[in-house]
């Protein structure tokens, strides 16, 4: 009787449920990583080292990271900027907007490459003026960078749309009639409630636009050392049947990511300290 | 300062928030708005601070339109129901952030901000809690807490929309009491919203009672308490017994019972009766102007609670000294001490 009482928990299911996660877990995600590092031990260190310190190699992963992480910068920007006007005003078709930005999740990769690198070609409706101007989209670096703006979109809306959405308008009335402008009062009040969602949803697109493929592709030019990006010299090299090549440069990867997602995440966490919860 | 409101009107879509209002409040005055949800009692509060915009009117404060300015230049201090402290600074910068928010060339030093924000948390009796987030606070600490908020930027004016609305009966109490002596000790021209009737009348200097985006009575809480001056407020304001009567020729009909009632001055036609529950006076059956049975007694402390039901076939609820014992199924008459009779049905 007393067993099992003590026994007794308020939220049954603690054993099958972990259970789950774990293997789950294991099966989906960390068996593959693991047989990736396996796979990468078949080189010396030396054969490895020779491969990251190539130049079409560093300059790959220049190309992936460095984009990715300027798309996400400009995505935190504009998405805030989107989620501001989606939340904050009533507009005729914004229930229209607010599913629009949905699109980039839905869309398959290539379909947004094909209908981006048609969109900024030389002769196509945005990439002829911008021509004119002498700036060259499709088939440039820029072209890497306009894709990973719009597959990463999304994630920046959809994380920070919910909190906005709590942060009560009075928080703001409360600041103005203490004599805050505007602009103090976006600064102060609004942004620092917001931080964890806003480093949530920067982690969350510049992932996203680094493991990219699909879109960027077709609209990259894919030049060697100036618009390929690292994802498709794996690939690349796994059609050259290279195959230890292609896994140590997905380690590289995998493990820049990882880190600079803990990084964001420790952020996240400190910015999300400040705000005790209710 | 003197606030001055002037045939102010507000809609939203039909609705009519605000339907002609005109008040003055005179200086260092302690006001009450009072009144039943959606009576227009938060808009016009909120007209005031500056946080919503009438569609037709006047506000002025020290006799200057104060429509003109925005809730930033106007100097008000306002405390929201829900208190809207920022849950991300410490108790202690919530205070300080009217302070900090001012323009650079009038804003203090750190030192000096420092040293007001600790005053104005003494005033209010939480300096102890300085270093919390609002989350770590009990409802009427926050309260508290916003109250000093609004007061570190030395409003002209301070406005609580339902001060106490989202607190216990017991701190409710206590804050009351708290907030009168605050308001003589300050004494900054306020104004505060409230739906609690025993609020208005035990802390404000005079009560403004409102329904339906009108104001129905002006007065101190003993006027509106002892002689409300319309049916509504008689109905709002303490318990009220509320018969329907008809006058005619100068008698005074329940049903179709004549009422030994005055009825001079009356004008003829269906109207109200109203009677406090304690100033019907029970006596032996035949005696006074209605005559009824005892339905139900409950006790109350110093009073007895009666359900009786009327020979007019209405049931009231009287409460009567305790000294003599009222029984279910007893007869008795019932003379009202005092009574006001309001034309209309």
């Amino acid at each position: 009787m007393s067993v099992i009482a003590a026994r007794r928990r308020t939220l049954p299911g603690f054993g099958l449920t972990m259970g789950l996660t774990l293997t789950w877990l294991s099966v989906i995600i960390l068996i593959p990583l693991a047989g990736l590092f396996l796979k990468s031990l078949e080189l010396s260190p030396e054969q490895f080292w020779n491969i990251l310190s190539s130049r079409r190699t560093l300059n790959a992963l220049r190309v992936s990271f460095g984009l990715a992480f300027a798309a996400a910068c400009v995505n935190l920007v504009m998405g805030s900027v989107i989620v501001w006007a989606l939340v904050r005003y009533r507009f005729p078709g914004r229930r229209l907007f607010d599913a629009i930005v949905d699109i980039p999740f839905a869309l398959p990769t290539a379909v947004a490459g094909v209908a981006l690198t048609s969109l900024f070609a030389e002769k196509g409706w945005l990439g002829a003026p911008l021509a004119a101007l002498g700036i060259k989209v499709a088939f440039t670096p820029l072209g890497i960078f306009v894709a990973m703006i719009f597959i990463g979109i999304p994630f920046v809306v959809r994380t920070v749309q919910p909190v906005l959405q709590d942060l009560d308008v009075e928080i703001e009335e409360a600041a103005g009639s203490l004599g805050a402008s505007r602009w103090q009062t976006i600064i102060r009040v609004i942004l620092p409630s917001l931080a964890p969602a806003l480093l949530t949803g920067l982690a969350l697109a510049f992932a996203r636009a680094v493991g990219e493929y699909g879109s960027v592709i077709f609209i990259a030019g894919n030049l060697p050392n100036v618009s390929e990006i690292a994802p498709l010299l794996i690939v690349i090299r796994l059609s050259e049947y290279r195959y230890a090549d292609a896994t140590a440069i997905a380690v590289v990867m995998l493990v820049v990511s990882f880190v600079i997602i803990f990084a964001v995440n420790r952020l996240q966490r400190w910015a999300q300290s400040r705000i005790p919860a209710r | 300062m003197t606030i001055e409101v002037k045939n102010l009107v507000k809609r939203f879509g039909s609705f009519a928030a605000l339907d002609g209002v005109d008040l003055k409040v005179n200086d260092g005055e302690l006001l009450a708005l009072l009144g039943p949800s959606g009576s227009g009692k938060t808009t016009l509060l909120r007209i005031i601070a500056g946080l919503d915009w009438p569609d037709s009117g006047e506000v002025a404060f020290n006799g200057e339109d104060a429509l003109a300015q925005g809730a930033r230049e106007r100097h008000v201090g306002f405390v929201f129901q829900h208190y809207a402290l920022f849950r991300h600074m410490s108790v202690f910068e919530n205070v300080a952030f009217g302070l900090r928010v001012q323009p650079r060339a009038v804003r203090k030093d750190e030192a000096t901000i420092r040293a007001r924000v600790k005053e104005l948390l003494d005033l209010v009796q939480l300096d102890w809690l300085a270093d919390r987030y609002p989350s770590q606070l009990s409802g009427g600490q926050r309260q508290r807490i916003a109250l000093a908020r609004a007061l570190a930027i030395e409003p002209r004016i301070l406005l609580l929309d339902e001060p106490f609305g989202a607190l216990d009966a017991k701190v409710r109490k206590e804050l009351r009491k708290w907030l009168r002596s605050l308001h003589h000790e300050i004494n900054v021209t306020s104004i505060f919203v409230t739906h609690d009737q025993e609020e208005a009348l035990e802390v404000a200097n005079r009560v403004v009672v409102m329904d339906k985006g009108r104001i129905e009575q002006i007065g101190s809480p003993d006027d509106v308490y002892e002689t409300p001056a319309t049916a509504f407020v008689h109905g709002f304001i303490g318990e009220s017994i509320e018969l329907p009567v008809q006058v005619e020729g100068g008698v005074i009909r329940l049903g179709d019972r004549p009422l030994r009632l005055a009825a001079d001055g009356l004008a003829p036609g269906a109207s109200k009766l109203f009677v406090r529950r304690h100033d019907m006076l029970v006596g032996p059956p035949g005696s006074g102007a209605f005559e009824g049975a005892v339905q139900h007694v409950r006790n109350f402390g110093p009073v007895q609670r009666a359900e009786v039901a009327l020979s007019g076939g209405e049931t009231i609820e009287i409460d009567a000294p305790r000294d003599r014992e009222l029984r279910a199924g007893d007869t008795i008459g019932l003379e009202p001490r005092r009574y006001r009779i309001f034309a209309g049905a």
